[in-house]
């Protein structure tokens, strides 16, 4: 018979419980049990005057224990913990019992409700009375962060963080930040020119000094918790000694190697084996592609080097490793395109003139492969007429169910861009719904509208140059139904542009199990709260910011960036932050050395001693899952708030009504 | 406060299209998208495509949807529902009005109105053979409905014959009692047509 | 490989082209194929517009039939249609335990009972692809089909819905296309070849069923075939008995002959014609065999006929299409 001195309050919740559980009935109830001195029920215990009731129990009765029968804790553990602190008893004697998801939320059954509710609230009791005062782990938050991905978002994020004077290492993959956004050509609504605002922002991070900027490398590596992270990097050998090379780019103009370039032309157009990623790359170095370099591939040429005025060519360089210190990551990788072979009614792939979108801001763009003339895919043909063909590959459940965001912005925006270079162009829009909710966009599609754009309200069901009718031969035919004239149409055109959706990042899950993170379904990665916490993911210390989310325009992404570079911003300020302390502690006289615990962790955070013989919880990387505490055969190991005694008194407190015979049966 | 499976409200037009299509065949994820009329071969003939008569069905146009030729010009080719979005089983729903259509005696008034009686001679014929008679099926059908096209089709036909691709009379299966037997059985389960 | 055999109304009398040319290559492919006995009409598209459980209670019969005959558990059938209806039933009573019980009340007046998924339905070009194999196919060719251009011809319900399982794009199926190769016929991969003959619309509407033909029939010949391969009684009907009729209608001349691809596999594996049921097409094929018994040069486009030019220098290059196997 234990001495504390319990005080339990059911809530109502509203309706929300009450309206299925007799709580008032559970709260004399569970009055009349051992160790229960004050017992109440309440219209909403999350409410101040709930919180009150608590807080002066705790002083006036002198209680020990606090159970609290209410929502999941997830909502409001802390919420009560919290009352608790401030009446001076530890957060940690307070126990919550779940009757609203998991009891009144799930049957109608008033009876079996409340039946269930008592049960509930005996074992929160049974349990409590055997927490012991645990503390909070305090962890120090290194000053530095690392943000994955140098898109808008990684730039804002790191620009963001440099600018209130902390120090950022911004790995990038390709070669140059930038990004996909470094890939469009004019934004919407306001139509900028989208290198035109990235690039100053690119020159930022080159020359800020609180940022080390590393590009053409890759996170190999994530060891540690939120606070202190060790980060190992891939520096990729770009072939070109940095500090020698100027940028003249005679290398790129000597070589012989002409490749297409998939990546940054979007397979339109084409570049050399040494490149730089476009004109405006930061940083300028260009890189040895040496899956096609002809010295790599045979030995033979070395052009580049024996054109260098500075000696900046190095074949012989090497991959390096380096490995530094955070306290948090900001992943801000991106999207990838969806891949338009997929859908074969649309006949990318197959049909010359069908283009996807990313191609054709490659096509109009002043820089790319046909500097800014919109062409047919001879490189030379004016097309007459264009159809853009909105929600390829979104919205589908064939693909992915999901919108895009963007593409019908952009399809305006093609529409607009299609009239002012080839004035006189027929452009026909194909949409299901025109989907403008940012702000000046609904205004943007009603500049299109004013136009000369046909809209024609019909997903677009196929695109061939079978020609069947007059007018045919020759062309591209868009076949749809008018569904605002409910009659079928088939509109023969010269260029067919498919508004293509945004997808994850094909190796998202491999990126995500590296940080140790979650992705949904369709490979994005997971926020904390999709409301309230768009930018934290449930692992503390890493953050997510733009398109790698969900699909996303630039406004947002630049918004994501900026917030998780202000949360970021706050950690380090505050310099200390407090963890949960519910871990694993193994009890060195009883550990045996069989290291069984070591494998079964998975966040690496026990440690085997071997001058000692006995294993170690490392406790700020131990994250309370209890395997080791299961497996652990000299019983050796303890979860903290999770004790052996803690759980055996919760479950007897469950079978409270269950026949002594039976209840036998199941404690042996 | 849990949330009962079961709508309360009383049933539509709609859940009665539902209901009688097998399986699950999420007519009312239909966002009116325009694809399956866009992608039917027929759809230009039709009086309303697909998607108009989705469109009539949620707004519990009953008489106009089972009035119209729209399911009896389905070719069957499954486009419409292979692309649909919502992966709407859009012929299996077509055949469904069809079987509806007869049932409520509205097909008289469609523009396909012979069309029902060309389904219903065909199963005569297996009914009562246990397979599909051409000829039989090709003389009653014309010469009840289109007597000319039975005169203009004449040639085919002889041609047909003389080539040994059809047959003068029907064949029977062996077991045709016990096919009947089982055909008189789902008839008695499912309800008459 | 032994499968149960279910070749359909058609087979017996207007497609006994595809029947005969099926039985006679099965043997060089190794197929053994045992016909269900006594089976039934499959209902082809019209009990399903009638009346629903005793549409699928006349499909089920045949498949309980099957299920008696051990050949491994898979059915074959040639007609595209009946491979439809075969398996739609089977997988709406796997999906449905209420329907599937419905079903089997009725099939128990008939003495009979079937558990939906235990046979499985493939179509004959499935089977020939994917169990015999390509590989087999090429060293069976003793006479390939050089010189003769041949527009491999899906139509729908092979390919689509899938109720079992896809076998091979819905959109652009590239299967058949591969086997003609095989046989050493120049494939002309016309845009409808997955487009639909419009089944039985030519007693429905003959104006709207026409129209479907003729699209189809100027396709191959814009893409200058020879003749179209099919591989459903239906499509091989209507392509056929009707290319006439389309040409009055219309004012066109087409003549391509319209057969069946066993038939071309036939011939390939260096059969008489006799043996293949030729002579039966309203379109006679007599010159096309003559183009393959004479030695043709290597196949080269003709003048103008190429419809891929050569991309100019200025061109910008395509995208990257997946390597096909």
């Amino acid at each position: 018979m234990s001495e504390e001195r319990v005080g339990v309050y059911v809530c109502h919740c509203g309706s929300n419980i009450a309206g299925t559980v007799a709580v008032d009935e559970v709260a004399r109830w569970i009055g009349s049990q051992p160790n229960v001195v004050v017992a109440r029920d309440y219209k909403f215990m999350c409410s101040s005057l709930g919180q009150e009731l608590i807080e002066q129990d705790i002083k006036e009765q002198k209680l020990s224990r606090v159970v609290v029968a209410a929502c999941s804790p997830h909502m409001h553990e802390k919420t009560f913990r919290s009352a608790c602190q401030r009446a001076g008893l530890n957060p940690f004697l307070f126990e919550m019992a779940n009757i609203r998801e998991l009891d009144s939320w799930a049957t109608d059954d008033k009876e079996a409700a409340t039946q269930k509710a008592k049960a509930m609230v005996k074992a929160a009791v049974e349990r409590v009375v055997h927490h012991q005062p645990l503390e909070l782990i305090p962890v120090n938050i290194n000053p530095n962060t690392l943000v994955v991905g140098g898109g808008v978002a990684g730039i804002t994020a790191a620009l963001e963080l440099a600018e209130a004077g902390y120090h950022v290492y911004l790995v990038e993959r390709e070669s140059s930040i930038g990004g996909h956004m470094a890939q469009l050509d004019k934004t919407f609504p306001t139509l900028d020119c989208s290198a035109c605002i990235l690039t100053p922002k690119m020159v930022d991070v080159a020359q800020h000094p609180n940022i080390t900027l590393l590009s053409y490398s890759e996170v190999e590596a994530v060891d540690g918790y939120l606070g202190n992270f060790t980060i190992t990097v891939r520096k990729k050998a770009r072939h070109v000694i940095e500090e020698k090379c100027t940028g003249c780019g005679i290398c790129t103009e000597k070589c012989p190697k002409r490749v297409i370039d998939e990546v940054f032309e979007a397979g339109l157009g084409y570049r050399k084996a040494i490149y730089r990623l476009f004109p405006q790359a930061v940083p300028k170095y260009p890189v040895i592609d040496m899956q096609n370099c002809i010295y790599f591939q045979r030995g033979k040429c070395k052009a580049c080097q024996i054109f260098c005025p500075t000696g900046a060519i190095d074949f012989d360089q090497q991959d390096e490793l380096i490995k530094f210190e955070v306290g948090n990551i900001i992943l801000a990788t991106g999207y990838d395109p969806f891949d338009a072979r997929r859908i074969s009614q649309y006949g990318y792939g197959r049909l010359a003139n069908v283009f996807t979108s990313l191609e054709f801001e490659r096509l109009v763009n002043a820089a790319g492969p046909t500097g800014g003339k919109i062409v047919l895919r001879d490189g030379v043909t004016q097309p007459q007429s264009v159809a853009i063909i909105h929600c390829v590959g979104s919205r589908d459940r064939n693909y992915n169910e999901y919108c895009s965001r963007v593409c019908c912005m952009y399809s305006l925006k093609f529409a607009h861009l299609v009239h002012e270079r080839l004035p006189g162009a027929e452009v026909y829009n194909f949409y299901i719904d025109v989907r403008a909710s940012g702000k000046r966009y609904e205004e943007f599609y009603h500049r299109i509208l004013s136009e000369g754009t046909h809209f024609i309200r019909g997903r677009a069901a196929e695109v061939t140059d079978a020609a069947r009718l007059p007018g045919e031969e020759g062309k591209l035919i868009v076949q749809a139904e008018d569904t605002l004239t409910g009659r079928q149409r088939r509109v023969p055109v010269d260029m067919v542009i498919l508004s293509i959706g945004l997808e994850a990042r094909h190796d998202a899950k491999e990126v995500a199990q590296k940080f140790g993170l979650g992705c949904d379904f369709n490979g994005f990665f997971i926020e904390r709260h999709p409301k309230l916490d768009p930018v934290t993911t449930m692992t503390e210390g890493i953050l997510i910011a733009g398109a790698c989310q969900g699909p996303m325009d630039i406004p947002e992404t630049v918004a994501q960036g900026a917030a998780a570079a202000a949360r970021v911003a706050g950690l380090i300020s505050r310099g200390t932050v407090w963890m949960e302390p519910v871990r694993a502690h193994i009890n060195p006289d009883l550990c045996s050395g069989c290291r069984i615990c070591n494998t079964m962790c998975p966040y690496n955070a026990i440690v085997f001693h071997a001058d000692k013989g006995i294993s170690e919880v490392i406790t700020a990387l131990c994250q309370g899952c209890g395997a080791c505490v299961a497996a652990c055969p000299s019983a050796a190991i303890t979860g903290a708030h999770f004790t052996d005694q803690q759980i055996m008194s919760q479950i007897d407190g469950m079978l409270w009504d269950v026949k002594p015979q039976a209840k036998a049966e199941v404690a042996s | 406060m849990s949330m009962a499976a079961t709508m309360v409200r009383a049933p539509t037009f709609m859940d009665e299209v539902i209901a009688a299509t097998p399986g699950e065949c999420h007519l009312e994820r239909c966002l009116q998208c325009g694809t399956c009329g866009g992608s039917c071969p027929s759809g230009p003939d039709m009086e309303y495509t697909p998607r108009a008569i989705f469109a009539m069905i949620a707004a519990g146009m009953k008489d106009q949807v089972l009035r119209s030729n729209t399911p009896w010009y389905c070719v069957s080719c499954y486009y419409c529902t292979v692309r649909c979005p919502q992966e709407i089983h859009i012929t299996d729903i077509m055949y469904t009005l069809k079987r509806m259509a007869i049932k409520e005696g509205f097909y008289a008034d469609s523009t396909a109105s012979d069309a029902p009686d060309f389904s219903k001679t065909f199963i005569d014929f297996v009914e009562s053979n246990g397979r599909s008679f051409e000829l039989g099926l090709a003389t009653r059908f014309h010469l009840r409905h289109r007597p000319l096209d039975a005169v203009r089709m004449a040639p085919m036909a002889l041609d047909m014959l003389r080539k040994g691709r059809m047959d003068l009379m029907p064949k029977q299966i062996k077991g045709i009692k016990q096919l009947q037997a089982i055909l008189a059985k789902a008839k008695e389960l499912g309800g008459a047509a | 490989m032994k499968y149960g055999y279910y070749p359909g109304c058609s087979l017996e009398r207007n497609a006994s082209a595809y029947h005969q040319s099926t039985l006679a290559v099965a043997e060089p492919l190794g197929i053994e194929l045992s016909e269900v006995e006594d089976w039934n009409c499959c209902g082809a598209t019209e009990y399903f517009s009638i009346n629903l459980l005793p549409a699928y209670a006349l499909v089920a019969r045949n498949l309980a039939l099957a299920s008696q005959q051990p050949e491994n558990g898979q059915l074959v059938a040639p007609c595209s249609a009946c491979f439809l209806n075969l398996t739609k039933t089977d997988r709406y009573m796997l999906d449905s335990p209420q329907l599937a019980e419905q079903v089997n009340q009725a099939l128990e007046a008939g003495g009979l009972h079937y558990k939906p998924g235990s046979v499985r339905v493939r179509h004959l070009l499935d089977i020939v692809v994917n169990d015999v194999g390509y590989d087999v196919v090429a060293a069976r060719v003793s006479r390939p089909l050089k010189g003769l251009r041949v527009a491999p011809y899906y139509g729908c319900l092979i390919v689509r819905p899938g109720y079992q399982s896809m076998f091979d794009d819905p959109e652009y199926p590239t299967t058949l296309d591969k086997l003609l190769e095989v046989l050493g016929a120049e494939v002309v991969d016309f845009p409808l070849k997955a487009h639909c003959c419009g089944g039985h619309m030519t007693q429905i509407s003959q104006p709207v069923a026409f129209e479907l033909i003729r699209r189809l029939l100027k396709n191959a010949a814009d893409y200058e075939a020879d003749v179209i391969a099919t591989l459903c009684p239906m499509c091989q009907l209507n392509l056929d008995a009707y290319q006439d009729g389309v040409n009055s209608l219309f004012k066109t001349n087409y003549y391509i002959p319209i057969l069946y691809f066993t038939q071309l596999m036939g011939l390939a594996f260096g059969m008489p014609a006799t043996k293949l049921g030729f002579g039966k097409e309203f379109v006679n094929a007599r010159a096309a065999l003559a183009k393959i018994g004479v030695e043709a040069p290597a196949s080269a486009p003709a003048e103008g006929a190429t419809r891929r030019r050569q991309a100019a220098k200025e061109a910008l290059p395509m995208p990257r299409m997946p390597k096909e196997e």
